[in-house]
């Protein structure tokens, strides 16, 4: 229920009186209300829940965070060249 | 970044996946609130990954599944009048109130219609003037927003034939009601990562610091869960409990605050029910009185609707993370997700339809 779906905005328009975009999905391309994220930019990603955009996705934090992931499994990689644990992974 | 498949990356996840195995050393209990998360848990196989030590157990975050079988049934007694549409999102029209489900009532000749937003079901009010246009507004946090906007724009236009069956709840509620309940097993939550979203995590520290658990605002791919997860066991093996937020490329500690503010503007807390859990002191929303002539409880008469809960389904017990979907005599057999017992069997982030979905048919000890 509280699924959102993370797409950038190609759009920004304004309809029955609220701010409205147009948010293309990888591809598909649907209408949110933007009314929440009166700071947005043309651009930018944002979490799309039921017709609303919900927040504008830092791009830095989430970058900050995959490199800390890549990092560590280059130390782990030269710690255990044999990580027998890659074949359980399964995501 | 696309923001999706950097944060399903496997070689990420398990790398993540040998810092948890390497920072464990005894046994913890940490329960996902959020549906959602139990959902691509299960999907990911996730809980069979971990080390044996860690054993994720799944909270009640799911609206479909918490929603009170009385809410279903006013529902229902809407729906089925001749002057009303009835408008939700598709996944309430399986939940079965007492005698009947909202699909029924539309194989029965009601006008019942599945929406994607509220301002759908607005625009349905609009162009349908000699109508009452009811929506269902279920929901945690995330969802309320919307809902607000849409009493409030209806208001703004002075439209006089849309209302909300409203049954919305909130999250930190719960969660203090499991903590504090005697039966409790949960050392350490992962918070849902789109209703801190709206409401960041101030109103988690206390929680954090009155019942010594890691709170961690978490994300819904496998990188985030993990990661999660990770944060989470750190703080358990060092004795810390803090609100740690896994989710920052969403979250911000204050939330959104427009989105808090039109919120509390439409609606307002008051006690609410939780299916198979009971009755939770300040842990929904309603219609503020000003904007009662919104409040389709009151237009249709129906707020002395009340029922008991059939005995069988042990979802309530299952939500609050007692015990495992196989565990119920009904899994599988009397109850399907073609024949559900219960919401958690209906809704698909109900921890019953992802345990029968993905095949997790051995019961397992609790
Ligand atoms: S399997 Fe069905 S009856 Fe049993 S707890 Fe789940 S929803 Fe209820």
């Amino acid at each position: 229920m509280c699924l959102a779906i993370p797409g950038r905005v190609v759009k920004i328009f304004s309809e029955g009186g609220l701010r409205m975009g147009h948010i293309d999905y990888s591809g598909t391309i649907s209408k949110a209300c933007l009314e929440y994220v009166p700071d947005i930019r043309e651009g930018q990603y944002t979490l799309v829940h039921a017709g609303f955009a919900l927040t504008i996705l830092d791009e830095e934090e989430a970058r900050k965070s995959l490199e800390t992931w890549e990092e560590m499994g280059e130390v782990i990689q030269m710690d255990e060249p044999q990580d027998s644990l890659r074949d359980s992974a399964r995501s | 970044m696309k923001y999706l498949d950097e944060f399903r990356n496997p070689d990420l996840a398990q790398t993540i996946l040998s810092r948890i195995r390497s920072l464990t050393t005894r046994p913890w209990v940490i329960m996902e609130i959020c549906g959602g998360q139990t959902h691509s848990i299960i999907r990911n196989g996730i809980d069979q990954i971990l080390p044996e030590e860690i054993e994720l157990v799944h909270g009640p975050g799911c609206p479909v599944c918490v929603t009170p079988l009385e809410t279903i049934d006013k529902a229902i007694a809407i729906a089925g009048r001749p002057d009303v549409i009835f408008t939700s999102f598709g996944d309430m029209l399986r939940v079965p109130g007492s005698h009947k489900d909202l699909l029924m009532v539309k194989s029965e000749g009601g006008d019942v219609r599945t929406v994607y937003s509220p301002l759908e079901a607005l625009q349905i009010a609009r162009e349908n003037p000699h109508k009452e246009v009811v929506f269902f507004a279920v929901g945690f946090e995330t969802t309320a927003p919307g809902n607000a906007m849409a009493i409030h724009r209806a208001q703004q236009e002075g439209l006089t034939n849309f209302s909300e069956l409203v049954s919305h709840v909130l999250v930190p509620p719960a969660m203090e009601a499991l903590l504090s309940s005697p039966h409790n097993r949960v050392q350490a939550y992962l918070a849902a990562g789109h209703v801190c979203t709206i409401m960041g995590w101030e109103e988690y520290e206390p929680i954090a610091r009155k019942y010594q658990v890691p709170i961690i605002p978490t994300g819904f791919e496998p990188v985030d869960i993990l990661e999660g997860i990770y944060l989470a066991v750190r703080q358990l093996e060092t004795g810390r409990h803090e609100v740690e937020n896994q989710y920052a490329r969403s979250v911000r500690r204050e939330g959104n605050r427009p989105a808090q503010e039109l919120v509390a503007r439409v609606y307002e807390i008051a006690p609410r029910k939780w299916r198979g859990i009971g009755e939770i002191p300040a842990s929904g929303l309603r219609i503020r009185d000003a904007y009662a002539a919104f409040d389709a409880e009151k237009k249709f008469f129906v707020d002395d609707i009340q029922v008991q809960e059939p005995e069988t389904c042990i979802s309530g017990v299952i939500l609050q993370g007692l015990k495992k979907p196989p565990q119920c005599p009904a899994f599988g057999k009397e109850c399907t997700p073609q024949t559900p017992l219960g919401a958690t069997m209906v809704s698909s982030e109900g921890a019953c339809a992802a345990y029968y979905r993905y095949q997790r048919l051995a019961p397992e000890t609790v």
